[in-house]
C-alpha cells in the first residue's frame, strides 16, 4: 500500500498538467481567432473614422465607385460586392445541381464499390490547388467560350471564374449532402419501398427531405467556399471593380482585390491599408452571416436519428 | 397459371379460402440459407401470427411477401410464393417488386413516419400512384386516419410532422400510411416491440378490428399477443415451420413436440 502511494500522486499531477496544456491549447486558438477578429475591427475603424470625419460615411455603403489606391479615392464597396456576388452566384447555378445529383446517385444509386472508387475521387478533386483551376479558366473555358456562344467576350470575365468556380465547389457540395443523405436510417427507405415507391421517388420524396438540413450546410459551406475565393477570381475574372449583372465583364471580388492592393507597397495607416481591413470585415461580416442562417436552417429543419 | 406445375396440393389447417399460398420456399442471405423449404397457406381477411424463438426466421419470411429483401444484394429466393386469386408468383425475377408492394403494405418494428407532415405521410402512397385531387386526398387521408384510430388525436395539426406524434401514434400513423392506399396484404413485424402497454394495446386492437376486412400476417414474439389477434398461427424453428393451425388449437393442442416446448416456455 505504501508504494501505491507515491506513483498515485505523481498520476494525478501528470493528469493534471495534460489537462492544463489541452486547456492551454484550446485556449490559444481562441486567442488567435479573436485577435484576429480584434485586428479587424481596430482597423476597420480607424478606415471608418477617417470617412466619417470626411463626411463620407454613406459612400461606402451606396457609392458604386471603389478605388481607394488612387490620387481620387472612391470607397464605395458596392462594386465589391457586386462581383463577389455575382461570381458566387455562377458558381452556385453550376454547383448546387451538380453537386445534388452526384450527391443522390452516390446515396442512393451506386453500387458499393463504385460509391468507394468516387469519394476518395472527390475528395482528391477538392485537393486541387486553386490557382489550376484559375489557369482552367484563364486559358481553356475562357478561349473555348470566346471560340464558340460569345466571341465578343473579354479574355477577363466573370463567367468563365464563376463556371470554374462551381466545378470546384461540386465536390464539396456533393460531399456534405452525401454524408447527410448517408445518415438517412434505412428504415425510412424500407418504408418509402414497402410503400411502393421507385428509387427516385424514394431519392426526391424521402431522403432528401429527410437529409434538408444537410444538404442546406452543403449550401452554406459551397456558398462561403465561393465567397471567400481569391485565385480563381484573381486570374481569370481580372480586377475591375465595376457595378455590373453582365457576366461576360471583367469584374474584382472582396477577396481579389485584397489580394491586388496588398501586392503593392502601401504606407501603413494609408486610407488604401486601412481599406483592406474594411474589405476583409465586410466579408467577415457576410460569411459570419451566411454561417448564422445555415445555423437557423439547420435548427429549424433538423430530423434527429439515433 | 402455374398451376400444372405446381407440386402436390399443399394445406394448412384451418385455411378455407387462401389469399396467399407458400409453395417449396426457401430463402438465402448469400450462401446462408435463412429459409427452408417453406409450404404455407395464409388466410383470406384473416390475421395470421408467426411465433417462433428469435433468429428463427420469422421476419425474414415476412419481408419475402413484399420482396424487401431485394434491396439489398445477394439475396436469393427459391419457390413460389403465390399471391391469389390471380396466382401471381410474388417472387419471380420476372415479376416487378414494385408492382407487389403497391398490393402488399408493411408495418415495421420501429415506427418510421416520413420527415413530412402527417397529412402527406398518409397521402405518400396515393400520389406515388399518380392521385394528386386535393379533394381525393383528403377524402381518403381522412378515411384512413379514422381507420387507424387517430383521426380524432390529429385531426387538428395534419400540417405538423409525422416525427412530432408519440411513439404509439406513429405506428398507428404507419398502420394507416399502409391503410390508405386498400392493399390486399398487410405485414406487420412486431409492430408493438417499440411501444408502451397502452399504445401497445390499441395497436392490438386495431389488428383486430381490421380482421374481415384486409389479411393480416404478423410477426409477434409474444405469444399471448398472437392469441390476443390471430385466427392462424405458424410456429417457425431454425428457419423452418414446425406446426400451422388455428391459433386456439396450436396453443392448447398443439401436435409436435417442439411446438408444445415453445409455448409452454421450456426454450426461446
Ligand atoms: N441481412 C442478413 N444477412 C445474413 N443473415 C441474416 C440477415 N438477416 C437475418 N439473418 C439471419 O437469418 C436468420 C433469421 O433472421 P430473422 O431476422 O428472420 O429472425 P427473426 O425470427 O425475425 O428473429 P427476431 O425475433 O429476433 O426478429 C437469423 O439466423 C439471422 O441471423
Ligand atoms: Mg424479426
Amino acid at each position: 500500500m505504501a508504494i501505491a502511494r507515491r506513483p498515485r500522486a505523481i498520476h494525478k499531477l501528470s493528469e493534471r498538467i495534460i489537462e492544463w496544456l489541452l486547456f492551454l491549447a484550446a485556449a490559444s486558438s481562441v486567442a488567435v481567432t479573436v485577435g484576429i477578429v480584434f485586428v479587424l475591427i481596430t482597423e476597420s475603424y480607424e478606415f471608418f473614422k477617417f470617412l466619417y470625419e470626411e463626411g463620407r460615411i454613406v459612400e461606402f455603403f451606396t457609392g458604386t465607385r471603389w478605388t481607394p489606391g488612387f490620387a481620387q479615392a472612391a470607397y464605395g464597396i458596392l462594386p465589391l460586392l457586386n462581383g463577389t456576388l455575382l461570381i458566387a452566384g455562377l458558381a452556385l447555378v453550376i454547383a448546387i445541381p451538380f453537386g445534388l445529383t452526384t450527391a443522390i446517385y452516390i446515396s442512393e444509386f451506386a453500387s458499393s464499390q463504385l460509391r468507394e472508387t468516387i469519394k476518395p475521387l472527390m475528395e482528391l478533386l477538392s485537393d486541387v490547388p486553386t490557382v489550376v483551376y484559375g489557369y482552367f479558366a484563364l486559358i481553356f473555358v475562357t478561349p473555348l467560350l470566346q471560340q464558340t456562344l460569345l466571341p465578343g467576350m473579354g479574355g477577363f470575365n466573370a463567367l468563365s471564374a464563376g463556371l470554374v468556380m462551381g466545378i470546384m465547389i461540386i465536390p464539396y457540395i456533393a460531399s456534405v449532402s452525401e454524408d447527410s443523405m448517408r445518415a438517412v436510417p434505412m428504415s425510412l427507405r424500407e418504408g418509402s419501398y414497402a410503400m411502393g415507391a421507385t428509387r427516385l421517388e424514394t431519392s426526391f420524396r424521402v431522403v432528401m427531405p429527410a437529409a434538408i438540413s444537410g444538404v442546406i450546410a452543403a449550401f452554406i459551406l459551397g456558398i462561403s467556399r465561393a465567397v471567400g475565393e481569391t485565385m480563381i477570381v484573381k486570374i481569370a475574372a481580372g480586377s475591375q471593380p465595376v457595378m455590373t449583372l453582365d457576366p461576360t465583364e471583367s469584374v474584382s471580388t472582396i477577396t481579389a482585390f485584397i489580394v491586388a492592393i496588398a501586392q503593392g507597397d502601401l504606407p501603413y495607416g494609408s486610407m488604401a491599408f486601412l481599406s483592406i481591413f474594411a474589405a476583409g470585415l465586410t466579408l467577415f461580416v457576410m460569411t459570419l452571416l451566411f454561417n448564422l442562417i445555415a445555423f437557423w436552417m439547420r435548427a429549424r429543419y433538423r430530423e434527429i436519428y439515433e | 397459371m402455374n398451376k400444372a406445375v405446381a407440386p402436390a396440393q399443399i394445406h394448412t389447417e384451418g385455411v378455407i379460402n387462401p389469399k396467399a399460398e407458400v409453395r417449396n420456399f426457401s430463402f438465402y442471405y448469400g450462401a446462408k440459407q435463412a429459409l427452408k423449404d417453406i409450404n404455407l397457406q395464409v388466410e383470406t381477411d384473416a390475421v395470421t401470427a408467426l411465433i417462433g424463438p428469435s433468429g428463427c426466421g420469422k421476419s425474414t419470411l415476412l419481408r419475402c411477401f413484399n420482396r424487401m429483401h431485394d434491396l439489398y444484394p445477394d439475396n436469393r429466393y427459391e419457390g413460389e410464393i403465390l399471391l391469389k386469386p390471380d396466382n401471381i408468383n410474388i417472387v419471380s425475377s420476372r415479376v416487378d417488386p414494385i408492382e407487389m408492394r403497391m398490393r402488399i403494405g408493411m408495418v415495421f418494428q420501429k415506427p418510421n413516419p416520413f420527415p413530412k407532415s402527417i397529412y402527406e405521410n398518409i397521402a405518400y402512397g396515393l400520389r406515388i400512384r399518380g392521385e394528386n385531387r386535393k379533394k381525393v386526398l383528403d377524402e381518403k387521408v381522412e378515411q384512413a386516419l379514422r381507420n387507424a384510430a387517430l383521426w380524432e388525436e390529429v385531426k387538428n395539426r395534419l400540417k405538423e410532422s409525422g416525427t412530432s406524434l408519440s411513439g404509439g401514434q406513429q405506428q398507428r400513423l404507419c398502420i394507416a400510411r399502409a391503410l390508405a392506399t386498400d392493399p390486399e396484404i398487410i405485414l406487420f413485424d412486431e409492430p408493438t416491440s417499440a411501444l408502451d402497454p397502452i399504445a401497445t394495446a390499441s395497436i392490438e386492437d386495431l389488428v383486430s378490428e381490421l380482421k374481415g376486412k384486409v389479411t393480416i400476417i404478423i410477426v409477434t414474439h409474444n405469444m399471448q399477443q398472437a392469441a390476443r389477434v390471430s385466427q392462424n398461427t405458424v410456429f417457425m424453428y431454425l428457419g423452418e415451420i414446425i406446426e400451422a393451425a388455428p391459433t386456439e388449437q396450436l396453443f392448447t393442442n398443439p401436435k409436435q413436440q417442439k411446438t408444445q416446448d415453445y409455448i409452454t416456455g421450456r426454450f426461446g
